[in-house]
């Protein structure tokens, strides 16, 4: 088949800039370590506020300057909506939905996971500086869906 | 093969349209689809309006009728992702394949069929939203519940993409069986491929939608599984993209070549993209879903790769484009490296259109390229970053390209001469400018933590996001779009009812080749033998995604909070 010498030429340059993407985010996921969520469990929404741990959703210090916070996100609150951690704390955000689908993005972090039926989300982030992280659900979720927010108060 | 630079047209033959290929029973409903189209863009569109003032803190859905910002957010998304999306393929596409293989449809019923279910998809999904019984956005995710006759709707709109995929497979192997051993004329190849990419594309949201969803909202079906349906809905939630693109692709290749008096460069590259484009379009679902929690890292990770893969064949699109605007801007007497660029027809609202489009779509691609890229996508994932990306996608390589295209279609179609070119082009560099505004403002508000699909201006922590200046921005360039919307449809109002006859009938632009099918390998040709091998990428994509997923975790009875 005949390719043109500028297509070849173009079809190359194009290879070439999307390796170097995959280079990139190869980068970002192995040097750098910001990952995607994985799969952290599953639970039924149904039974979710009488099954551990969120039956007793809220701030768990776990040592070492290591948190982690159950959150319930429901129609159309989070439960806690706020939580308050020391400087140069990691939380890990463990979260489940009793109802529709919810979204979690933790504004100033790379913290940002879906909220779906049935499965548990997982994220974590780091608080390096004082101050007020808002959070907020970012999938739709009825007509109260933009009253979904919370905060993080780092001291 | 030896070289030839004889120009060759599309059709393999006549320039001219053949008498008799244009049946009055298939011209009829293609027309009844474009009216379609625009009913969707013009309804769809003031929506926007709304939902870009929203971010301002000007809250004014009661105004337009509505219960709540989220019913006409999904209006908006409904028509202006299916309904105006889907009429204007068929109807473009079906034309076109009408002039590329020279004959009529093979299927007169199966071209009306599709017009007739997409009226009635429209209608139903139409009174449930209207009626406040689907509330659900475009994507309907379980578990929210909507009206069984939303479902149907969305089904029957789907439909009518269907038959019309039928009815250009059939078309093709009906010129096959009139030329046996010759070359699928170009005009009427890239049209079939792409409904067959769609095709296999569908697959996911109709076993969804007829599995899952319809039963479960009669029903029959006690509870469903939210990650899952998820899953199907992405499996053609992001092909529909490349749906939505690539009769646009098929403009911008092979007619607007000619309307700015350049030749396309290759026909080898131009079969080569398509084919690309309908192996690697489906198996990129999971891009989507980079946060959702129930999915395996490692099916994440393969995603990656073959959503990357589908990028190459629109780097390619730039390349031949931009080729063949290159040969039209020289043959007009353009000089240097750039001086042909001023001398592309500018006053030529159909064209200006167009070329704006393909701009937008450089900064859309780049934007996209951020969504797809794993980590990367943390930051951005439903935040009004990409809203901000898709009006440069859909909102405006394809819509304006629409629109463009629609500049020479309806006097086509009509025997009228297109009026107000002015106010025409006026429209498209308005919306030019517009979209730049809107989408600087939501990419920008999106960095900064915005989420999409919020009514902003309700929300108690608007002042708590900063994004008052990019909020500013995203609500003027949307007001300039939905101007540019208006000054639209007061150009085909006019055109249709009161622009004067054309002495002449008009010619679909078709551009020639500076290298013809001759010199393109045969092997691009079999539909089939690509066909088997988009599948078994599917298969490798999907397969063992839904087996590391099983068992199903179905939990969700449908819930109505809306
Ligand atoms: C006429 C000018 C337009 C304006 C002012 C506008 C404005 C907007 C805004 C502000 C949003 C975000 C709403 C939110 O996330 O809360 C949005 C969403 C959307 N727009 Fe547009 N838009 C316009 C045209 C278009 C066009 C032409 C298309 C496609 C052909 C389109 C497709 C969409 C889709 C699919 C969504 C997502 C809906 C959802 O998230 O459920 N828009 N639009
Ligand atoms: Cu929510």
């Amino acid at each position: 088949m005949r390719i043109e010498a500028y297509e070849r030429f173009f079809m190359i340059l194009a290879a070439l800039l999307l390796v170097l993407g995959i280079v990139g985010i190869a980068i970002g996921a192995l040097v750098a370590g910001v990952h995607v969520p994985s799969p952290a469990g599953r639970v039924d929404p149904r039974t979710l506020t009488t099954t551990p741990p969120f039956d007793q959703p809220g701030l768990r210090d776990l040592g070492g300057g290591k948190y982690e916070a159950v959150v319930i996100a429901r129609a159309w609150q989070f439960q806690p909506n706020q939580i308050e951690v020391p400087v140069g704390s990691t939380v890990t955000f463990t979260l489940a939905t009793p109802d529709v689908i919810h979204g979690f993005v933790l504004t100033g972090t790379n913290a940002n996971v879906m909220v779906i039926p049935g499965q548990i989300a997982q994220v974590t982030a780091r608080f390096d500086r004082p101050g007020e992280y808002l959070w907020v659900c970012h999938e739709y979720c009825g007509f109260g869906h933009h009253q979904m927010f919370g905060k993080v108060v780092v001291r | 093969m030896s070289a030839t630079a004889r120009p060759q047209t599309l059709a393999g033959g006549g320039a001219i349209a053949r008498e008799g290929m244009f049946l009055a029973e298939q011209l009829w409903p293609i027309k009844g689809q474009l009216v379609l189209a625009l009913i969707g863009l013009a309804i769809g569109g003031i929506m926007g309006l709304m939902q870009a003032l929203d971010r301002i803190g000007i809250v004014m859905y009661k105004a337009m009728l509505m219960q709540t910002y989220y019913q006409g957010l999904t209006i908006h998304g409904v028509l202006l992702a299916f309904l105006f999306t889907f009429s204007f393929s068929n109807a473009f596409v079906s034309l076109l394949a009408i002039r590329g293989f020279e004959r009529p449809l093979a299927s007169t019923f199966l071209v009306q069929g599709a017009f007739w279910t997409m009226l009635v998809g429209t209608l139903l999904a139409a009174y449930a939203i209207l009626t406040n019984q689907a509330t659900v956005l475009f994507t309907f995710y379980a578990p929210l519940r909507a009206s069984s006759l939303f479902y149907l709707g969305a089904a029957l709109l789907v439909i009518s993409t269907l038959l019309t995929a039928l009815n250009l497979v059939l078309t093709r192997r009906a010129w096959q069986q009139e030329h046996p051993g010759e070359r699928t004329p170009l005009l009427g190849f890239v049209g079939v491929v792409t409904y067959v990419m769609w095709a296999l594309a569908t697959v996911g949201v109709v076993v969804l939608v007829v599995f899952f969803l319809l039963p479960w909202s009669l029903g029959w079906l006690k509870t469903t599984d939210p990650q899952f349906n998820r899953i199907l809905f992405w499996y053609t939630g992001h092909p529909i993209v490349y749906f939505w693109l690539m009769p646009a692709y098929i403009s911008w290749y092979l007619l607007v070549p000619r309307q700015v008096g350049g030749r396309v460069f290759s026909d080898s590259l131009v079969r080569l993209a398509f084919i690309l484009l309908l192996v690697f379009s489906v198996p990129t679902g999971l891009h989507h879903q980079y946060v959702d929690p129930g999915i395996p890292t490692v099916m994440k990770v393969v995603h990656l790769f073959t959503t990357f893969s589908v990028v190459f064949p629109s780097l390619m699109t730039a390349f031949t484009v931009m080729a063949a605007l290159e040969d039209g801007g020289r043959a007009r007497g353009g000089r240097g490296l750039l001086g042909w660029i001023w001398k592309l027809p500018w006053g030529d609202p159909s064209v200006t259109a167009q070329l704006l489009a393909m701009l937008v779509f450089i900064l859309g691609g780049a934007t996209g390229i951020v969504n797809a890229s794993y980590n990367l996508n943390n930051v951005v994932h439903n935040t009004s970053f990409v809203p901000g990306h898709f009006h440069m996608t859909v909102g405006t390589a394809v819509a304006l390209s629409f629109i463009g295209i629609s500049y020479w279609l309806i006097p086509y179609l009509t025997g009228r001469e297109l009026m107000g070119r002015r106010l025409a082009l006026a429209q498209a560099w308005l919306w030019f400018v517009g979209v730049l505004l809107f989408a600087r403002g939501q990419i920008a508000a999106g960095l900064l933590g915005e989420p999409r699909r919020s009514s902003i201006g309700e929300a108690p922590y608007r002042d708590l996001i900063h994004a008052g200046l990019d909020n500013w921005l995203t609500a003027i360039g949307g007001t300039l779009m939905v101007i540019s919307g208006l000054l639209y449809f007061i150009v085909v109002l006019w055109t249709v009812f009161g622009g004067r006859r054309l002495t002449q009938p008009l010619e679909i632009p078709i551009a020639e080749m500076r290298f013809g099918a001759r010199e393109t390998s045969p092997l691009l040709d079999r539909l089939g033998f690509w066909f088997l091998i988009a599948v078994v990428l599917v298969a490798i994509a999907y397969i063992p995604l839904i087996l590391l997923y099983l068992p199903l975790q179905s939990v969700s009875p449908p819930i109505k909070v809306y």
